[in-house]
């Protein structure tokens, strides 16, 4: 299968990624295989057969509503490449 | 041409739960920002989801009150999209395997009590976390993630509504049984129960629907009524004029009263589903669905048919009394201590109701007034041991101040004087003390008696039994 099955320019728009034109078309050039390797499976005749989506048969790995303590604020913002005393700090967003 | 509306309603619903949907931090609105924070609802990376019981039940009741079937098998899925309020730039919800499928809401036509009952379909309800709250500053934007994994339930509803006043009914409806369940507060400044609404007119005998315009995230039945109403003028004008609608997201502008189209790519989104490899799936057994279908409330609507038939109610204090269930909490735990059913209903929604407009206070935050209090005064009435303005004055008192009517009647002698030879005594005294009405009455002057049984209520300083001291004073005077 060609690497027109991808498109790395929409990829990237719904991502945010910024690349250069550049970057664009080495990606194209390098992801065309792989997904063209995963697109071999559709090659195959699956009809009936469910996808697998758990490596195991587990269900109801659930939690008790019960609190439990959450990160001090301080340690919460440290990582945080912008922050005020109580908030991430980012660029003013237009609603 | 006329046209005719189709309008569905995709309701996100904040649910009660103590802790958030895939970790153990506290909800809570009153927290400082960034207090209720951990490594799973910040996204930090390794952190691994665990979803909570309670808000799977509280999913799975609101399904069963509105007539869902429950799934047996519910998955839950990523839906990618990249924007500050979710960390982890995927919000997990559910996507082929949803908890609860079909379902309805039954409304009246044109959502006036005097239409025909309407049954609005419920396509599905899904469970999924709501997202962070972004703060606008002059020259940043603040993210706290507090809410960011609150359980939200999306009740998404076919586009059955034929217009505002029907969006605005099935709301009402919705919010009265999910309150009722106990599954969320439903508060609408909160923004607990937010609905994105579509909307498109097709020409009157055309089956196929027209193309929909949505306007998302409203919070206010008011707000929505009308953009609704603004939105089906704007659509009726564009097709009377041979324009056609354009499919997209629309904002609506509370203050200029107006939708506005919104240039961005929210139309172009493409939220990539797959599934969740974090979470394994949800399988309710039979006899869980059981056991939680046992432990739901009676619905409003059952609630009001029992009023009436069972308790000989009138439909119209069957409906105010079952809208609330704090208030038919109280109303129904009040005939428990004792009280006659059509009395405490009428005290309830007369003076009780009165009293509580007046301060400002939510039956459900009563303390003076407890069921047991209403029901012993309600039996005092009953038995006309007290009179009205007497037990109205009761009840004021013990609304203010709380207490027990029995003691204090007692106390003060405040029982009606039913003894008819002490009400006779005080007739005596008060025909007396006023011969010349006396002697009207005699004369045939029926109003004159009026005066002489406010007399007597006088001398017994309000306690005589009005009706046993008219009968008094007939006797004496004929
Ligand atoms: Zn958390």
């Amino acid at each position: 299968m060609s690497d027109s099955s991808l498109d790395v320019a929409h990829v990237c728009a719904l991502a945010h990624f910024d690349l250069s034109p550049e970057e664009m078309a080495r990606f194209q050039r390098e992801l065309g295989p792989i997904v063209a390797y995963v697109n071999k499976l559709s090659e195959l005749d699956l009809t009936g057969i469910e996808p697998t989506q758990y490596g195991q048969p587990v269900a109801n790995v659930l939690r008790e509503d019960v609190v439990e303590p959450s990160l001090d604020r301080e340690t919460v913002l440290r990582n945080a490449p912008d922050a005020s005393e109580t908030e991430f700090r980012m660029p003013r967003i237009v609603e | 041409m006329k046209y005719l509306v189709n309008i569905g309603l995709e309701t996100h619903v904040q649910l009660k739960t103590r802790t958030k949907m895939f970790c153990g931090c506290l909800l809570s609105t009153e927290s400082e920002p960034n207090t209720n924070v951990c490594p799973v609802c910040l996204g930090l990376p390794g952190a691994l989801p665990r979803a909570n019981k309670e808000a799977v039940k509280f999913t799975v009741m609101s399904g069963l009150m509105l007539g869902c079937e429950i799934a047996r098998h519910a998955e839950f899925a990523r839906k990618n999209y990249f924007y500050p309020d979710m960390s982890k730039n995927y919000q997990i919800s559910q996507s082929e395997r949803p908890l609860c499928l079909g379902g309805s809401v039954e409304i009246h036509e044109g959502g006036v009590p005097s239409g025909a009952p309407k049954r609005v379909r419920i396509n599905h309800i899904h469970l999924e976390e709501d997202a962070a709250k972004i703060n606008h500053y002059a020259r940043h934007s603040g993210v706290d993630y507090n809410r960011c994994g609150t359980p939200l339930m999306e009740i998404v509803g076919e586009p059955d509504l034929a217009s505002p006043d029907e969006a605005m009914e099935y709301l009402q409806k919705l919010r009265e049984i999910l309150v009722y369940a106990g599954v969320s507060d439903c508060n609408l400044e909160d923004g607990n129960m937010r609905s994105d609404v579509n909307v498109s007119l097709r020409p009157e005998g055309s089956a196929k629907l027209g193309t929909k315009v949505e306007i998302k995230n409203m919070n206010t039945f008011k707000g929505i009524h009308a953009a609704l109403e603004f939105e089906i003028a704007r659509q009726t004008a564009l097709l009377e004029a041979g324009g056609a609608v354009v499919q997209e997201t629309r904002r609506w502008d509370g203050d200029l009263g107006e939708t506005f189209s919104m240039r961005t790519k929210e139309n172009a989104h493409d939220y990539r589903y797959f599934p969740e490899p974090d979470l394994l799936p949800v399988d309710l057994s039979e006899e869980q669905v059981e056991q939680w279908r046992k432990a739901l409330p009676e619905a409003p609507e059952a609630k009001r048919a029992r009023f009436q038939e069972t308790l000989g109610l009138p439909a119209y204090d069957a409906g105010v009394l079952a809208a609330q269930k704090p208030l038919a909490d109280f109303f129904e735990a009040t005939l428990a201590a004792g009280a006659p059913a059509k009395l405490a209903a009428n005290w309830i929604m007369g003076d009780l109701l009165r009293l509580l407009g007046a301060a400002s206070l939510d039956v459900a935050d009563l303390r003076t007034v407890t069921p047991a209090s209403l029901a012993a005064l309600l039996k005092l009435v009953d038995a006309k041991t007290v009179n009205g303005p007497t037990a109205k004055a009761l009840l004021e008192e013990i609304f203010k101040k709380g207490g027990d009517p029995e003691a204090i009647v007692k106390e003060r002698g405040l029982a009606q004087v039913a003894d008819s030879g002490a009400i006779e005594a005080l007739a005596r005294q008060a025909i007396e003390a006023n011969p010349k009405p006396a002697a009207e009455f005699r004369g045939g002057k029926a109003a004159s008696l009026q005066f002489l049984v406010g007399q007597v209520m006088k001398l017994s300083k309000g306690k005589a039994n009005p009706k046993l001291a008219a009968e008094a004073l007939r006797k004496l005077l004929s």
